[in-house]
Order: C-alpha cells, then structure tokens, then sequence
C-alpha cells in the first residue's frame, strides 16, 4: 500500500531532530496544499512527513519598523491583517488573490516560497521587499536574501535538514508605494500566467524615482528581479513614459517559456502592460500614503 | 498500520481509526457515513468538499486526517438544528433557486456560512469573493449569489424590508 508516516512534532526543535533523523526519506508538510496535491498525483512519495501546522512558533506577523513574517503563517492571516493591508499593500494584493479562501486558510507563505514555483504569488512582493529568509538546522541558523533563495523550479538553496523559519523585511523608505499585479485568464482560483510587483520610492518632491525594484513571476526559471529596469527608473522622474520604458526593458530582461498557460511572446507583452500598470498603482499609493 | 484518533464532528466527539494517508473527507464519507461534502476533483480546484475546520472553511480532500485531531469539524450535516429545520442559508438556497443538481451545494453553502459569520452584511463583490473556490456548472453563480443575500437579509432580521421592496 502506497503511504506514509505522519509526524507531528510539537516543536521546531523536535522538527529539525526529526528532518536530521529521516534526511532524504522525509518531507516537510505545513498547510499541505501543494504537497497533498502532489502526493496524491504521485509527483512525491516521501517516506515520512513531516507536520510544521500547529506550531505556534512559525506562525506570527510581527512590526516594529520592518516586518517579520513567520513561515507557518498562513495566507489567510494575512489576507485578513490590516496592518499588511496599510503598510504592505503588495503583499495584501498577493495574498488575497492566491487560489480560494479554502486554500488560503491552509496554504502558508512557507510553503508558497519553498515549494518555489516560477509562478508563486508571493515571491515577486517579498523580492521587491528586499526579504531575507532565517534558515534553521541543527546545526544552527543561517539568512540568504530572497534573490538568492530560488534555484529553479521547485529548487531552493535549502540543504537537507533545513526548514526556514521566517521571512525578515526591513522598513521601506519614506514615500514608498508598492503593488502587485497578476494576469490570469480568469479573475479567481487561477495562477498568473505573469506577475509584476514594484516598489517605488519617491524624494520630497514625490514625482523623482530614489529606488526601484521590479520583481517578475512566471518570466524565468525561477522569480526574478528585473535589475535592468530598475537602474532605468532611478533618479528619473516616474510617469507613464519612463513606467513604459521601463516596462520595455523588464520585458527584455525576461525569459519566459511558451506553455499551455501562455505563450513567450505574449508573457513579454504583458510583462510590458503590467510593469507600467503596476508602476502607476505604486505612485497612487505613494502620495496617499505621504497624504495620511 | 491504523492510528485512533478523536476530534468533534458537528458538536459530537468521535474516536476512528484511520491511516495516515489518508484525507478529512474520506473519513467524513466513508468511515462517519457524513456524505453531505462531495468529492468532485479531489486536489483542491472545486470545493465541493469544503468543510469548517474550527470555523475556518478548507479543502476536506486535500487535509491530511491526522491535522483533525483535537479540533472541531462542521459539516453540512451539523447546519440543521436539533428539531430538523433548515438552516436559514440552506433555505435561502431553496428560495432563490441557488440549488440545480445540488453537486456544489453543501460546499458553497459552508463557504457561505463562514462568510455570514465573520460579515453579516456582504456586498456581492464579498460574496464572490468568498465562494470563489466553490464551482458550480448549473448555476451560472447568479442564483447563488442571490440566496447568500436572501439568507443575509434573512439571518440579520432584513428580510421584511427586502421583502416589501421585492
Ligand atoms: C486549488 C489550488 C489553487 C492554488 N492557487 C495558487 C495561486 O493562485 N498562487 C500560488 O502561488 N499558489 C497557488 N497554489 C499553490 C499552493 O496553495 C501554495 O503554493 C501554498 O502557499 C503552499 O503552501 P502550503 O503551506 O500548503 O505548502 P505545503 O504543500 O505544505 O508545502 C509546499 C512545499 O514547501 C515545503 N515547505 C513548507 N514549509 C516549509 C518550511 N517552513 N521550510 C522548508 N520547506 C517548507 C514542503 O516540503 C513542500 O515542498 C494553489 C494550490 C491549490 C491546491
Ligand atoms: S474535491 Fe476537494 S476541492 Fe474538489
Ligand atoms: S448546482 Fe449543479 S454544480 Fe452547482
């Protein structure tokens, strides 16, 4: 009979001793929504899995100037967190848009980042939040940028043994306006066939551009920051012009494949479309938010 | 092989014995004879499985069987009061022609369910928003819509007002 151990550790701690013990054999489980899908098309048939759901201990939204956001948290919870809403409205825009409430309230960012899918919702926003993820083993605790995370598909940086604990998001800059956009066929329950988020931060003047980070879902192997047209925008007053070139230069700087989701061309097109939408979304935000 | 474990369906303890690999609504279905959620694509797309998992509505078809234990399972089954009378969202669905086949129904009268109870006065944009991960191939949603109104209208003590306009 096809299956397999189930564990339920009720600590990180016992988790990683666990991870250590079955290595290769064991596979770690938070909210499931991948790895019950997975399992049950025979993608995966690990040996043991590993439960990560009820610890209280990865499941937080913390502030305090930055943002700290637990793995184990699902996206439900922060859907609903008000505070994500004001202050990090890309994530907000990621989160309540990602699959069904049913696959919100069991779906983690955790799982989302580190089942690492090209088209993971909330890889593009924690890339354009410049986010460092806490790595834990037994052996101690190490960080790697989120621009470093992701290998290719479904392929992380993580070593056997490890599991992330949190993502970690230092404060924006002042006048900063953030979002996040996803092209789907249809408006609910579907993965982007692209996703743009971009973050601009304003001068005083709140029309010159001092930082820009542009992070693109579904446009590469793995999630990507679109270095080119960020360096474009900097110091340059953003409006529908410069959004459109830099829009240009993200497109070029992508390398999408044609799948059954979408073809390469029209990935770029939208790429070109979504990146001065999204620009311009960011500058609305930004002068509420200065307004307020 | 088989583990024991206990949880609350609809307000009653149960103990069963299960496998580990095996997911909430089988359990629900073929071991507790609660055969009020459907399995329609059994991955997560569909939500003619949903179910409340301490009030929370999820994909009873994708959620591993031993997460249950010690926690409070609601089905379609436990909506109905003691004394057999619908639940007022279930006879919203009768009302407003929010029932054809009836395949999605228990699914996306759980959906909502949980939406009325957290916001009792949604707008339809809420509504949509809330059942999004609840297909149905009859409707067209239109009626479905308007039977979560009906019942919101209905369970907030609306319904006269609605009812002299209608
Ligand atoms: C119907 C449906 C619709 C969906 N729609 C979307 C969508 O619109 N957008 C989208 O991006 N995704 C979507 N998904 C995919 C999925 O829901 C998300 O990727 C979700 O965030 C996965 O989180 P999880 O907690 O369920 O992960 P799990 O399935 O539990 O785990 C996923 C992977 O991450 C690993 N993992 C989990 N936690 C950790 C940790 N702390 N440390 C190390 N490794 C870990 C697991 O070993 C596994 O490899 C959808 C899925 C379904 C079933
Ligand atoms: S049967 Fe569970 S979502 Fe379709
Ligand atoms: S009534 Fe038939 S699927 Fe909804």
């Amino acid at each position: 009979m096809r299956t397999f151990e189930y564990l339920k550790p009720a600590s990180v701690n016992k988790a990683l001793a666990l991870l250590d013990l079955y290595g290769d054999q064991a596979k770690l489980i938070a909210g499931g929504t991948d790895v019950m899908v997975q399992w049950k098309k025979r993608i995966i048939s690990p040996q043991v899995l590993i439960s990560l759901r009820n610890l209280a201990e990865l499941s937080f939204i913390k502030f305090g100037g930055g943002l700290e956001i637990g793995a184990g948290t699902t996206h439900r919870a922060l859907e609903l967190s008000p505070e994500i809403r004001e202050h990090f409205p890309v994530i907000h825009d990621a989160v309540s848009n990602l699959g069904s409430v049913q696959v919100r309230n069991s779906g983690t960012i955790g799982g989302n980042i580190c089942n690492a899918a090209p088209s993971a919702d909330t890889a593009p926003p924690l890339l354009v939040l410049d986010t460092n993820v806490r790595i834990a083993s037994t052996k101690g605790e190490r960080t790697v940028a989120i621009r470093d995370f992701f290998r290719g598909p479904s392929r992380t940086v993580l070593q056997t043994g490890e599991l992330v604990t949190l993502f970690s998001i230092p404060a924006p800059l002042p006048r900063t306006g953030m979002a996040y956009s996803k092209h789907t066929r249809r408006k609910a329950m579907d993965l982007p066939i692209v996703g743009v988020a971009v973050l601009l931060s304003f001068e005083e003047d709140l029309k010159t551009c001092r930082k820009a980070a542009i992070a693109l879902g579904v446009a590469a192997p793995t999630p990507m920051r679109a270095a080119n047209a960020e360096a474009f925008l900097a110091g340059k007053p953003v409006d529908k012009t410069t959004l459109l070139e830099a829009g240009k230069i993200a497109s070029e700087e992508a390398s999408p494949r044609t799948t059954i989701r979408g073809s390469a061309w029209y990935r770029k097109e939208i790429i070109r479309v979504l990146v001065r939408r999204t620009g311009l979304i960011c500058m609305e935000r930004a002068k509420g938010a200065a307004r307020s | 092989m088989k583990l024991t474990i206990g949880f609350s369906v609809n307000g009653d303890s149960v103990e069963v014995e299960v496998l580990p690999h095996w997911n909430l609504l089988k359990v629900l279905r073929d071991v507790l004879e609660l055969t009020g959620a459907k399995q329609g694509c059994g991955e997560g797309e569909c939500g003619a499985c949903t179910v409340l998992v301490n009030g929370a509505p999820v994909n009873s078809c994708i959620y591993p069987v031993l997460e249950v234990e010690g926690k409070e399972v609601t089905t379609i089954e436990g909506l109905m009061d003691k004394s057999g009378r619908l639940h007022p969202i279930q006879q919203a669905f009768l009302e407003k022609a929010g029932v054809q086949c009836g395949f999605c129904t228990p699914g996306m009268i759980m959906s909502a369910f949980a939406l009325l109870k957290a916001n009792p006065d949604p707008t339809e944009d809420e509504i949509r928003h809330a059942i999004a991960g609840n297909m149905c191939r009859c409707t067209g949603y239109v009626q479905i819509v308007e039977s979560v109104q009906h019942a919101a209208a209905v369970m907030s003590g609306r319904s006269q007002e609605r009812a002299g306009k209608e």
